[in-house]
């Protein structure tokens, strides 16, 4: 696969493995984290931990998007779908997410019309082929997936599909990343910036991180060898006493962001005054919700949503998780009352929650991290 | 938030600006080609496709760049140790004994 | 729901339910067919259900399945099949030529496998029922020799072995079911196994420690199985596992392991290392057995897991699936 396979060459990557370990000070220990659960799960998947000494520590950050939504908002979603003639779209990640109820594909199994689609258009398209049924999309992302919301919304609007709204869910990342830097728990050398929301907000965003904060910035993408000279990158800024903002993702990440896709979000979504987050509590001005012009197409505008909050079993521990302030076995119900058959919280269920990626990638390889030698 | 996959344009519909035919392998899929209407790709461009629309486009200069940099990250090093092997100092001077 | 995907669950319901109060002898690990013995004749036994949407799809549908099915987990048990019988449950309403096609289908299956079709039985159930068509299948066969098939057996140092290339069947149905919007020129691997069975058995019979067939829940699920039956590690090497492009593709557009997804016309093989070269030459040079591939082997760690490793050197642990493989977007 072109543009995936030169950044998996073992070589290149062992190479750069080794350019780390000379780079990383014996005397220090370094905290990095990433942003994104996109990166979390990427670096489970590849086992890139395996290749960073021992004093490097990667810090799982909050961006992963279903782990943060608090289960209040998906009863009030579910709530929706449970009116007659609904269907309930979504994405594949929302599927065995628990609200209080059950998760989409538990209601699905009780008879509730639930389908997964892998684009918003996909949604749009069931309202258009299913005109006597109300499709209801359960919009969730950072600003990576916002702006295709917005242009479906759009579309939507122009060819007067009035059987189509949006449930938005969609959230946005700096003041996320404002809220770990502010957390008093936290300390964090440099991060590894968001390479896919990148694409549409660009660097600049960022660069109060460098400014303020004095922390380095590689914004990545996702392949092994981005996410290692990410890594290069902040080491040697470290080391420079530098901090700046710097584009690992340069193929793919226009500085500026992607000013079509920006306009779009902007046409369509308006700032919320304030969000909950799951974890984070309420943060202002983080999350996005649909414009008064478009309030047609706003499942909260069409129908009537209970907006109970519901907090999180006292034992759960996902807050202190998603801020990296524990590591997910270090849970009380990690691995016992909560695993990715019967998750408690979102980041056991979402494939980049650090819980459900340490359960299913390592937690049983404790017993033998030094000697695996390469298969004949 | 971030699963997006490189895909190569092979169709582009003249009915349908805002729509192309992609690539991914033998796996092909229309996407939307709204967010890049400032700057539309042509047959043969390569994007990043995320929830079926092209979020960038990808620049094979940038990439052949990065692959550059990395590979030269291991050979500076064994040049180092190369000189280092002469006996000579950073500076090129014979080191002490 | 998750109970039938092949998973966790699906273990759970079978050993948590149904052998305790079923089988005769559950100290017994659950194999892919039972072997019984009546007075000194063995005959191999087994059986299976078929529920599949859509019912056709590129590389066969619902009738094939159901003969090759079967066919093959009396094959991986080490036995040839040589006669089944077939159960219908029809959805009412169901169109004459639909059930026609299937039922060709199946003779046409069941000749090239070998197999006779001995008898059956049909039940109607009322329109909203039965997704159209289930079918059950129940063969018999007779055991070949110079197989001892016993997870118990498998040690470390075994080779393991993947007689082709993973998951065409699965996403062959994900992308027929039309929901993605995806196209890719794939084809079920739908067939019997039997023919490189027999060839395997022959080149390499006192060798062959486990075998299975990795259908609902792929790779991974048969053995994470194995790993937790004979206790010890199962590790594979990455870039081994044979796969075509388009499944590939398929996987990271939607963000999906092949190593969950299912397969109709694959098996796995344990052998002694001293008969690996054997098994694999055996396999390789046989029709169908062209992309056979050594994928990893057997070690003591990490006890009851499955391991996957990368040339690079990173590692992570491969579990069985949980629910039905779900495409995601983050």
């Amino acid at each position: 696969m072109k543009f995936v396979d030169e950044f998996r060459d073992p070589e290149v990557i062992t190479r750069t493995s080794e350019e780390i370990h000379r780079l990383a000070d014996p005397s220090r220990h370094y905290r990095i984290m990433e942003v994104c659960g996109g990166h979390t799960h990427a670096i489970y998947r590849f086992g890139l931990k395996d290749l960073l000494p021992s004093n490097i520590e990667l810090i799982h950050g909050p961006g992963c998007p279903v782990c943060v939504l608090p289960m209040g908002r998906i009863d009030d979603g579910l709530s929706i779908a449970r009116q007659p003639g609904v269907i309930f779209a979504a994405f594949g990640d929302m599927m065995r997410v628990p609200g209080t109820q059950g998760s989409p594909l538990e209601h699905k199994a009780r008879g509730m019309d639930v389908r997964i689609v892998y684009s918003p258009s996909d949604a749009l398209k069931l309202a258009r082929v299913n005109p006597d049924k109300h499709v209801m999309f359960f919009a969730i992302g950072f600003e990576t997936t916002a702006p295709s919301t917005a242009l479906t919304l759009v579309r939507a609007k122009n060819e007067g599909i009035r059987n189509f709204s949006v449930f938005c869910n969609h959230v946005t990342i700096i003041p996320a990343i404002r809220a770990i830097l502010d957390s008093p728990d936290m300390r964090i050398d440099a991060f590894i910036g968001p390479g896919h929301v990148s694409t549409v907000i660009g660097c600049r965003p960022y660069e109060w991180i460098a400014k303020n904060e004095n922390k380095p910035v590689a914004v990545s993408g996702f392949e092994p060898l981005d996410i290692l000279q990410s890594i290069v990158m902040v080491l040697r800024q470290l080391k420079a006493e530098e901090a700046r903002i710097e584009n690992q993702y340069k193929r793919v990440v226009p500085w500026e962001g992607n000013h079509a896709a920006l306009r779009a979000m902007a046409d369509v979504f308006e700032l919320r005054p304030y969000f909950e987050w799951r974890g984070l509590g309420f943060i202002s001005q983080s999350a996005l919700r649909i414009r008064e012009s478009f309030a047609e197409w706003d499942s909260e505008q069409r129908f009537h949503v209970p907006g109970v909050r519901v907090t999180d079993p006292k034992a759960a521990q996902c807050g202190e998780v998603l801020k990296g302030v524990l590591k997910p076995h270090q849970c009380k119900l990690f691995g016992k009352e909560c695993t990715p058959e019967h998750p408690v919280g979102a980041l056991m269920v979402s494939s980049e929650g650090s819980c459900a990626a340490y359960f299913n990638y390592e937690h049983r390889k404790t017993a033998m991290v030094t000697s695996i030698a390469s298969v004949a | 938030m971030c699963l997006a996959i490189p895909g190569q344009v092979v169709e582009l519909f003249p009915d349908q600006p805002s729509t192309a035919l992609i690539d991914v392998v033998g796996v092909r899929r229309k996407v939307d080609l709204g967010l890049l209407q400032d700057n539309l790709p042509v047959k043969g461009d390569w994007v990043l496709i995320h929830v079926g629309f092209a979020m960038s486009k990808i620049s094979e200069e940038d990439a052949l760049d990065q692959m550059r940099t990395l590979r030269m990250l291991g050979e500076a090093e064994a040049a180092v140790q190369e000189v280092e092997g002469y006996g000579l100092d950073h500076s090129g001077n014979a080191k002490a004994s | 729901m998750a109970h039938g995907a092949g998973g966790k669950a699906s273990r759970r319901l079978v050993e948590g339910l149904f052998a305790p109060l079923l089988f005769a002898s559950s100290s017994e690990p659950l194999g892919d067919a039972a072997h019984l013995d009546f007075n000194g004749t063995r005959i191999a036994i087994t059986t299976d259900s078929f529920v599949v949407k859509p019912l056709s799809f590129p590389g066969g549908s619902i009738g094939e399945l159901a003969v090759n099915g079967t066919v093959n987990d009396l094959a991986v048990s080490g036995a040839r099949a040589e006669a089944m019988v077939v159960t219908y449950v029809l959805e009412a309403g169901l169109p004459t030529p639909v059930l026609e096609a299937e039922v060709r289908a199946m003779g046409n299956a069941a000749r090239k496998a070998g197999v006779r079709i001995a008898g059956g039985d049909t039940k109607v159930v009322e329109h909203g029922k039965a997704d159209s068509m289930y079918i059950t299948t129940t063969g018999i066969g007779r055991p070949l020799h110079w197989l001892n098939i016993d997870p118990k057996s498998v040690r470390p140092g075994d080779r393991i072995l993947l007689s082709g290339p993973i998951g065409d069947h699965g996403i062959t149905i994900l992308l027929a079911r039309g929901e993605l919007d995806l196209e890719a020129d794939l084809r079920s691997d739908t067939r019997s196994v039997l023919p490189l069975v027999e060839v395997l058995v022959k080149a390499a019979g006192p060798g062959i420690r486990w075998m299975r067939d990795p259908t609902r829940g792929g790779v991974a699920t048969s053995l994470n199985e194995l790993a937790r039956d004979c206790g010890c590690g199962i590790v594979l090497l990455e870039e081994m596992i044979p796969m075509h492009d388009a499944v590939r593709g398929a996987c990271e557009l939607l963000g999906l392991d092949p190593l969950h997804i299912a397969n109709e016309g694959q098996f796995l093989v344990v052998v002694a290392p001293e008969y690996a070269d054997a098994a694999l030459n055996a396999l390789t040079l046989a029709p169908g057995g062209e992309n056979a591939q050594v994928i990893g082997e057997v070690r003591e760690q990490p006890s009851g897991a499955v391991l996957v490793t990368t040339r690079y050197g990173g590692s992570r642990i491969v579990d069985m699936l949980v629910g039905d493989p779900l495409p995601r977007i983050c």
